[in-house]
């Protein structure tokens, strides 16, 4: 691909003026370094982990040249990572980490306690399956495995959506309406080692449109001191935790909407739920990540071949966006959904299950195929999705769901 | 240096609330509110969980009066190296001002510091953060109810060191915490006990003027763990200290110094006859384990006093 110079001006697509472009060539890791730098967080606690790494690296560099005023704390472990953000968010500053994998699993609990505490901590992860075996390839099981844990998911297909989901992260999970945690997700290797074209706002418009963190209570407040993390009751525990539930519903629309300023900022779509050839499909597949990239591959060589096939990508996980995945797959002949992760013993693997009870629980009924791929890292390719569309197209013409699961590529 | 007068420091405002709910008899109230006094309202403090923290934020109630944070029973350590982080980031932009700087003091138990929160305890000494870490130590996960830590005497009897025919309590012997702290090389290591209040809050002073990484641990008798009568939680303390149980010292850059020395050194049984979670080992038959237990007490004694005296050489070097 010729480089694009960076003296390329555009116009904005939905703004008055014309900004001239900062066109780079970074990797999916170094993407979210760069958003990291122009957000500028007042704390960053992080452990290394592969193939997080090279964020926690090049950013400790920012550190060490004194491009970030950050405090960088070297913590001696994930566990602490996560705790020391807590606490530096609970005392009223803007906090930041990275990790994947085992990181994010030693976590577990303190993903819990942060999104329990409704502390706007932004986590960056780079998408890495979970031992055992040990696999430092990419799959979704660690993030998925955090579903439930009330932290606000988003996913990125490629470095330039790592870089803008990790800049809106911060405006989403501070907004008085969420104040819920952020964790942003790329594919490990594939994206955060892949080096691609990212178009990166001036540092002043970033830093403009992250604006300040300006929290309600602050532990560093001692002339009107405040309490963190009281034992509750179970005359009190349900209301207070169904509070969760209701600022997850609230982050639908305020993903939206942020999402919406930051398109007129820079043209750039953030749609929750993203369509490819959707006008007209009979057949459709749902998909996280960067399969994304195969999957339209896919759909054009089956459109040139006469099937009406297309493709939803689903960029903001949690909330689950149910009802706009209902409109957009109702009257569909057929869908398959596509996971990176496994569930043992459930029924369908974890975007299936939820595509499927947003479907049944608002009467949309369809043939609904489940196909697993890229399981420990392993390569997923257009034929491949193309035979899972060819797979899908003969088994709705039943026109009744279908139980069983297919795996991509597997031997 | 602090002035310590009773009247006044019995007349000062609590920072730590009546109303909670800590058993009767504990010491861990009492220790705190003797070194909050000292820490005085410019305070932040973070709490590991245990019974302290969940007996004083039974929600929607709090005990206390200064900001205060519990998160997760593990990490104390890494929750005040966050919050230090947090002033010092501010500090640097000059939003909030350092010239009476902002005392950050974890309490934990001996759970949280001996044992699920050593790493994090560790790291927290290792980064150089500004805190005060005190650990009050009853010497057993009594929160949970009564199991042995790594802060158990050998033979004391716990939930998960019972004794019977064959087994005479906890069997293996307790970590030195204060002194793993003290070889981290932080400015400040202390022992000590609330029955010695002066000496625990001329400690508090010291750790919080060291202007880096701080440790106290602090003896805090447990009525309900070591089944003993709620009046006499500080007369066992002065009884930990004659019977050199638990020695009162400080390590002030890496220089040792005994505070206290018994009058008159007593045998271990003194300790134990006034404990029920020893009354195993007051019975007949029970002499050899009593014995090997005095000697690994009197083992670490004789070893305190050799390097507080060998401390002193130090002290001429540098001087």
């Amino acid at each position: 691909m010729k480089p694009i110079s960076s003296d390329l001006v555009l116009e904005n697509q939905g703004g008055a003026e014309s900004m001239k472009i900062d066109s780079r060539s970074l990797s999916g890791g170094f993407a979210v370094a760069e958003a990291m730098r122009q957000t500028n967080p007042d704390v960053v606690a992080c452990y290394p982990i592969t193939p997080s790494t090279i964020v926690v690296e090049k950013f400790s560099e920012l550190v060490a040249n004194g491009e970030v005023d950050t405090e960088f704390v070297a913590v001696e472990s994930e566990h602490s990572a996560l705790s020391a953000c807590l606490a530096a968010t609970a005392a009223g500053v803007r906090s930041q980490t990275v990790s994947s994998s085992q990181g994010l699993a030693f976590m577990w609990e303190v993903l819990y306690a942060v999104s329990g505490l409704r502390l706007p901590v932004v986590l960056h992860c780079a998408n890495r399956a979970l031992s055992a075996p040990i696999n430092i390839h990419g799959d979704h099981s660690d993030t998925m495995g955090a579903r439930d844990s009330g932290w606000i998911q988003l996913y990125a297909e490629n470095p330039q959506e790592a870089y803008d989901n990790a800049l809106v992260a911060v405006r989403i999970a501070e907004h008085p309406d969420v104040l819920l945690p952020v964790l942003g997700s790329q594919d490990g290797y594939t994206v955060t080692h892949s080096v691609e074209r990212v178009d990166v706002l001036p540092d002043e418009e970033a830093k403009k449109f992250v604006g300040k963190y300006i929290p309600e209570f602050s532990l560093l407040d001692t002339q009107n001191p405040v309490t963190f993390g009281p034992l509750i009751s179970p005359e009190h525990a349900f209301e207070l935790k169904l509070q969760g539930i209701e600022a997850m519903r609230n982050a639908e629309a305020i993903i939206e909407k942020v999402g919406e300023e930051f398109t007129s900022l820079t043209g750039r779509s953030l749609d929750p739920v993203e369509l490819y050839r959707m006008e007209d499909s009979e057949l459709a597949m749902v998909v996280i990540g960067s399969v994304a990239g195969a999957a339209r591959v896919a759909v054009d060589r089956l459109r040139s071949d006469g099937i009406k096939a297309g493709l939803v990508k689903i960029r903001a996980y949690r909330p689950f966006p149910s009802l706009r995945i209902c409109e957009v797959l109702a009257g569909r002949k057929g869908v398959a959904v596509l996971d990176r992760a496994l569930s043992p013993g459930a029924p369908y693997s974890p975007l299936y299950g939820d595509i499927c009870s947003a479907l049944y629980s608002h009467g949309v009924i369809l043939p609904l195929a489940s196909f697993v791929y890229g399981i420990g890292g392993r390569d997923t390719y257009p034929a491949q999705i193309v035979d899972a569309f060819h797979r899908l197209e003969h088994e709705s013409k039943l026109g009744t769901p279908i139980p069983q699961t297919s795996y991509l590529g597997i031997t | 240096m602090l002035k310590l007068n009773l009247r006044e420091i019995s007349q000062s405002d609590e920072l730590l609330a009546p109303g909670h709910s800590l058993c009767p008899g504990c010491v861990e109230s009492v220790a705190v509110r003797q070194i909050l006094n000292v820490a005085g309202p410019n305070t932040v403090v973070v709490s590991a969980t245990g019974c302290l923290s969940v007996s004083t934020s039974p929600y929607p109630m709090t005990a206390w009066r200064t900001p205060w944070i519990h998160s997760l029973f593990a990490n104390a350590g890494a929750t005040v190296s966050g919050i230090e982080a947090a002033y010092r980031s501010l500090v640097k932009k000059g939003v909030m001002a350092d010239d009476t700087p902002t005392n950050f003091i974890v309490f934990a138990g001996d759970g949280g510091t001996y044992d699920i929160g050593f790493q994090s305890l560790s790291g927290a000494l290792e980064r150089g953060h500004r805190f005060l870490y005190v650990c009050l130590n009853n010497e057993a996960y009594m929160n949970t109810g009564i199991q042995r830590s790594s802060a158990t005497l050998p033979g004391t009897w716990t939930t998960t060191s019972p004794f019977s025919e064959t087994v005479a309590g906890k069997t293996q012997a307790r970590k030195d915490m204060t002194s793993i702290v003290a070889d981290h090389g932080i400015p400040y290591a202390a022992q000590a006990s609330p029955h010695l209040w002066k000496d625990l809050m001329r400690k508090v002073e010291k750790a919080l003027n060291s202007g880096g990484p701080s440790f106290i641990n602090v003896l805090a008798a447990c009525p309900r763990g070591w089944r003993t009568e709620p009046e006499i939680g500080i007369r066992l303390g002065k009884v930990a200290v004659d019977t050199c149980v638990w020695p009162i010292y400080e390590v002030i850059e890496g220089r040792w110094i005994l505070n206290a020395k018994p009058r008159e050194k007593k045998p271990i049984t003194e300790w134990f006859e006034l404990q029920g979670r020893f009354s195993h080992l007051m019975r007949p038959g029970r002499e050899e384990e009593v014995a090997t237990i005095q000697e690994q007490i009197d083992l670490l004694w004789d070893s305190l006093r050799t390097r507080c005296e060998s401390s002193k050489g130090l002290e001429k070097v540098t001087a």
